[in-house]
């Protein structure tokens, strides 16, 4: 909303001192939202000058540049015309335009100079409209005579060396604010001088009130209206309240005021004609969003109704539209449709030049009903902005009553004796407010009478009910739907005094930390880069086709996700359902950007399941049933918490000193390990097949109990192939709510022996398809619980062991809790572990 | 060791003599002194200790003394070879002092050479400024909650008084689940997690929400379609905008600087009321420098929107008693990163870059 400074000031008393800034500073104070300041930005001088020489010269770039001396009377000091350099031709010697001398300053802190251009010293500029700040014509300069056409006062003044800087309102500021959906009545000078003067206390008087002007009586003698709305959304009729004025014999070509064509200018929309200007202006006054029919195009009773099946308009814009059972619609006699109601008119009942007869409307719509059509039409218009946020249904008559009045005063003709006015308006419902309230909300001292004056300011009528008590009543402000209950009197009653004397006070409350569930994501997520992984974050969709590349069975659990109506991107319309999906296109991306080492993690949600019922979504009354709340609560698929890596080149680069390692399997699944391990989680490892990984290179992580927790391998090479990813690209996912599912209880500490430990080292022949794992289990198995630690520290293939066959190194360290283990005791237990490892895998000492 | 000398002949005992004596040590201890090394200290050993040195020769040569001269002779012999013993001794650790010194300089490093032997990693920045958003709040007493990111469309939108025809219902600017109808959408704030801490617990409420949510916009330099929020919910008796005030004010001069304030702004939100946008005094300048670029000279940087919580979300939640009010507030992860840490473009925040986070490393 463009609120023009000068027409605030003739609505309410502003400070002839106050600045735009200021202004709008007072307006953001009490909620509005400063956009932008316009205007008071050009400095002069700016001058009008005579063209008294015009000499086109052709330059090698095939552009023709005028050389002109220009008569600026004494305003360049010397009284010689200034020579300057202009590229537009639309105007003659003997023209009259608009000079800026060297010195001037135009919008956007552009100082002009005296400078040498085309071959000549050209001092000074010939402006357009747009270098002005006075609307987008930049196809010529701005000749003065054609600009002022009508004005007689403004022409009488045009003489070389005149300052143009108030004789084109440039000193004139237009402050922009932000509307609140909350705050329709802002889309008016009604509106924001109301603001202005709540915010200042400066006195107000409501251009907008009902004897504002003397407003003709309705009677039976207007056109005839009827309202028929045969389907009320939500039990509100979609028109309650319809005014309709005719005037005869009116020029509607007839150019309007230059106060109303520069106001709105100023408010940024183009002077059209009389007939169009005046709706606009009154709409921008008080802001009820008016129609001009031309009344000899209308061939009976307007018809207020909904549309029908199968029914169409052509708007104003030349757009034909399919109409929608909910819209409501103007209609001729019930028949031809005239206008989408509140939201923009049709062609066939369009003012036109040679309109004489006119019939406006001013009515009062369903914001629903119009703010519905609007999208639903994408018609986005300044009537529909108004209607949608709430119009005030106590100005219809009153705005009708000035158009007319307007349009004769500017065009001529009468206004007719018939005035229209029917329907019934909802009207605002008393409700009783605690007047201490806003002090027990704010944390703020409110006295009553503070609170009663606010109220009755902001358009509320106040009656004491409870002369002792603390209760009054009020009804609210007919333009204020948005006051409805005690919250919304306090916000104006804070408001008003201002937010910034809220005091500051911190709350105090004993909480429980982090929960343990927060508490591994972290630790998961920190351990991962301490073990030089980066996080990255990526965007959670993917497209179908990804399951194909990454090898996904047709039947693949991990296919089952949700699908969203309007994705970014036609082609990933799916959420993730493993954090590789996207985290693997992150790891290519990096890849292609020069890095040819990555290691890279994500921590994040993934969507398990689709949704097989639908979600209720109940109207707002309270807290739902039980019954209601479960189908809520149980429609939303699972989202556990994972965290995925994803690995690439070489661990360490060849340097001084460092053997480089390209990442391999052994890494993943030692990062899974090691997330396990930092939570007191010992995962154990078994080897599985599963895409997208290796069949060969795929361990399953699981819990000591089997349960599982994630997958680490090397992926696929088709895969590698089909994502276009590093070869031996390594990769695992975890499941962390799993993990914090298994973990934090307290772990309990062992009692550690002082006695002296004893190593034996011994090596294992078994076939090469026997897991180390199992052999492992058995050597500790075997060994029992004096065995400290196990390591396995070499594997052996080869001619000594025999074809298919291999030979696994162990260091057994013992250590007894009771004594100092003999040498015969050692080799009995180191006995023991190689007989269980040949009883379960068939392990035979090697010699 | 030998006999007594029983072919006693005093005039052939000259090594006895004390100058002979004198002589020896003068020349061992000259010897000891010019030995440059340890392995040449080594070997002068035997010429000056050995069996056969003039010393030993010498003591050799007491036994055959008369039992009247044996004493003193013993006493002259032993003070000798104790000279030489001790100027050994001394040289010995002169010259292992100086080995140890020249092997220490020998095994000298330059210690400049860079050596990688570990990729260092890093977190995400929003992450790490999540975990500190999150931190401050957990030390004022509050507790962190969570919930889905695919989320019913009641707890996105109805619960929070954003009814059927608001705005923000539209697919300009919601993720909707397909079919049409299945009541589900991409969170659109945390909000929704605010709904489902009411519904579990019972007042009071102190909890944080920080995490991901998804608008339709189009990624740019200041726009993202997915990105992170933390939004706070406190439901308590005789709970005040005050309280909002001074939570804000505590939060903004903990991740900005001491001293730092907030600043309200009547606003309108359907979740609040009364509400409020959120401005945050400029860190930078204080509002000192016309031509700041962190808050464009005004001294106030918008942050996010606030305001009590309005009684038909707090009855949506089952909090119907009148005696508990509320205040929420929303701001921006991606917003508070790009002003504390000057990032200039959404882009590196979103694209997975590993040399963006590596910028961070582990703590901000």
């Amino acid at each position: 909303m463009y609120a023009p400074v000068e027409w605030l000031r003739d609505l309410v008393q502003v400070d002839p001192a106050a600045t735009g800034a200021e202004i709008a500073a007072h307006l953001v104070r009490v909620g509005l939202e400063e956009e932008d300041l316009h205007g008071g930005d050009v400095v002069g001088p700016l001058v009008v000058g005579r063209v008294l020489e015009r000499t086109p010269e052709e330059q090698k770039n095939g552009k023709t540049i005028n050389w002109c001396q220009v008569d600026v009377g004494d305003a360049n000091g010397t009284g010689e015309p200034q020579g300057i350099v202009c590229g537009a031709h639309n105007f003659e010697p003997g023209d009259l335009v608009a000079v800026i001398l060297p010195g001037g300053v135009l919008g956007g802190d552009f100082t002009i100079t005296a400078r040498k251009t085309y071959g000549h010293l050209s001092a000074g500029m010939i402006c357009s409209a747009r270098e002005l700040g006075l609307g987008d014509d930049h196809d010529g300069i701005i000749v003065l005579t054609d600009w002022f056409a009508g004005q007689e006062d403004a022409l009488a003044q045009l003489t070389p060396g005149t300052d143009l800087i108030p004789l084109m309102g440039l000193d004139e500021e237009t402050v922009e604010v932000n509307v609140t959906p909350d705050r329709g009545y802002c889309f008016s000078m009604r509106g924001i001088a109301r603001e202005y003067a709540l915010s200042t206390g400066v006195p107000f008087t409501d251009p907008g009130a009902a004897d504002a002007r003397p407003v003709a009586a309705a009677n039976d003698g207007g056109h005839a209206v009827r309202l028929s709305d045969g389907a009320p959304i939500d039990g509100r009729d979609g028109c309650d309240r319809y005014v309709a004025r005719i005037v005869r014999g009116v020029d509607v070509n007839a150019a309007s005021p230059t106060w109303m064509q520069s106001r709105l200018t100023a408010s940024g929309m183009r002077p059209i004609s009389l007939a169009v200007d005046v709706t606009n202006y009154v709409m921008l006054l008080l802001g009820q969003p008016l129609h001009a029919f031309d009344l000899d195009r209308l061939n009976g009773a307007i018809e207020v109704r909904r549309a029908r099946a199968g029914e169409t308009l052509t708007t104003l814009d030349d757009v034909q539209r399919t109409l929608h059972p909910e819209d409501l619609l103007i209609t001729d006699n019930g028949e031809t449709v005239l206008a989408i109601a509140g939201v923009m008119g049709g062609e066939s009942s369009e003012v036109t030049e040679t309109t004489t007869n006119v019939l406006i409307e001013a009515a009062h719509f369903d914001p629903t009903t119009v703010a519905r059509s609007a999208r639903r039409h994408r018609l986005a218009t300044e009537a529909s902005k108004r209607f949608e946020r709430g119009v005030d249904p106590a100005v219809t008559a009153v705005a009708a009553q000035l158009a007319v009045d307007l349009l004769v005063e500017h065009g001529g003709g009468t206004v007719d004796d018939g005035v229209t006015d029917v329907g019934t308006p909802a009207h605002p419902v008393p409700f009783a407010f605690d007047t201490t309230l806003p002090t027990r909300l704010v944390g703020l001292e409110y006295p009553r009478a503070e609170v009663v004056a606010t109220l009755e300011a902001v358009g509320c009528t106040v009656t004491d009910s409870d002369p002792t008590g603390n209760e009054v009543t009020v009804l609210p402000a007919t333009w204020r739907p948005d006051l409805v209950d005690g919250p919304d009197l306090v916000e104006e009653v804070a408001r008003v005094r201002g937010y910034d004397e809220i005091p500051s006070a911190v709350p105090q409350h004993q909480g429980h930390g982090l929960t343990h569930g927060q508490l591994v994501r972290r630790a998961a997520s920190t351990t991962l880069a301490q073990h030089g992984l980066t996080e990255v974050l990526s965007y959670p969709f993917i497209g179908e086709e990804l399951f194909d590349r990454l090898g996904y069975t047709a039947d693949d659990e991990r296919r089952r996700t949700v699908r969203l109506a309007n994705p970014l991107q036609d082609e990933a319309p799916l959420m993730r359902t493993s954090l590789l999906d996207t985290l693997l296109d992150t790891l290519r991306r990096n890849v292609s950007r020069g890095a040819r080492d990555v290691a890279l993690f994500e921590a994040g949600l993934v969507t398990r399941g689709d949704n097989p019922t639908a979600a209720p979504t109940p109207r707002l009354n309270g807290r739902p049933d039980d019954a209601t709340l479960d189908a809520i609560l149980d429609s939303v698929p699972a989202q556990p918490n994972h965290i995925a890596f994803a690995a690439a080149g070489e661990v360490v680069s060849a340097g001084v000193g460092v053997i480089p390692r390209a990442y391999d399997t052994y890494d993943v699944i030692g990062w899974s390990r090691e997330v396990g391990r930092v939570l007191g989680a010992e995962l154990t490892v078994t080897a599985a097949t599963l895409a997208p990984w290796h069949p060969g290179r795929c361990a399953r992580i699981a819990l000591p109990d089997g349960t599982l927790v994630g997958y680490a391998g090397e992926l696929h090479p088709k895969v590698v192939a089909a994502l276009d990813l590093p070869a031996r690209t390594v990769v695992g996912e975890l499941d962390l709510d799993v993990l914090t599912a298994a973990t934090g209880a307290p772990t309990q500490a062992r009692l550690l022996s002082t006695y002296p430990a004893a190593n034996t080292d011994i090596a294992l022949v078994v076939d090469e398809s026997v897991p180390a794992a199992e052999v492992e289990a058995a050597v500790r198995s075997g060994a029992g619980g004096d065995l400290e630690s196990l390591a396995l520290f070499d594997i052996y293939r080869g001619d000594q062991v025999g074809e298919g066959r291999k030979s696994l190194a162990y260091r057994l360290t013992f250590r007894s809790s009771e004594k100092t283990l003999k040498t015969s005791q050692v080799t009995a237990l180191r006995d023991d572990a190689v007989a269980a490892a040949k009883k379960a895998t068939g392990a035979t000492l090697r010699g | 060791m030998s006999g007594p000398n029983t072919s006693y002949d005093p005039v052939e005992v000259a090594a006895l003599e004390p100058e002979a004596i004198e002589q020896a040590v003068t020349a061992a201890l000259a010897a000891v002194a010019a030995a440059a090394s340890l392995e040449e200290l080594k070997s002068l050993r035997g010429a000056h200790q050995g069996d056969k040195s003039p010393l030993a020769l010498a003591n050799r040569e007491i036994g055959a003394l008369p039992p009247s001269a044996k004493a003193e002779a013993g006493k002259r012999v032993g003070q000798a070879r104790g000279r030489v013993a001790s100027a050994f001794t001394a040289r010995q650790g002169e010259l292992e002092v100086e080995r140890d010194n020249r092997i220490l300089v020998e095994e000298a490093l330059d210690v400049t050479v860079p050596v990688t032997r570990r990729r260092s990693g890093a977190r995400h920045p929003i992450s790490l400024v999540t975990q500190r958003v999150e931190d401050i709040f957990v030390a004022m007493g509050w507790e962190i909650a969570e919930g889905p990111e695919v989320e019913a469309e009641w707890l996105n939108f109805d619960a929070l008084n954003l009814g059927q025809d608001h705005p923000a219902r539209q697919m300009q600017d919601t993720f909707f689940v397909e079919p049409e109808g299945s009541g589900l959408v991409l969170r659109t704030h945390t909000s929704p997690v605010q709904i489902r801490t009411m519904l579990r617990e019972d007042p009071p409420i102190y909890v944080l929400c920080p995490g991901k949510v998804f608008r339709t916009d189009d990624l740019d330099a200041t726009h993202t379609p997915v990105f992170h929020q933390f939004e706070g919910l406190v439901v308590d008796e005789g709970i005040t905008m005050a309280h909002l005030k001074g939570s804000l004010d505590a939060f903004v001069s903990r991740l900005f600087g001491e001293g730092i304030v907030t600043r309200l702004r009547p606003s309108y939100f359907p979740f609040t009321e009364p509400s409020a946008e959120i401005d945050c005094q400029c860190w930078i300048c204080g509002g000192t420098n016309p031509s700041c670029r962190t808050c464009g000279g005004t001294g106030w940087i918008e942050v996010g929107g606030c305001g009590m919580v309005n009684r038909r979300v707090l009855a949506a939640a089952g909090i119907t008693d009148e005696k508990y009010t509320g205040f929420a507030f929303g701001l921006g992860i991606e917003r508070s990163l790009m002003l504390r840490h000057g990032v200039g473009d959404m882009h590196d925040i979103v694209e997975g870059d590993v040399r963006f986070s590596a910028q961070f490393g582990m703590e901000i």
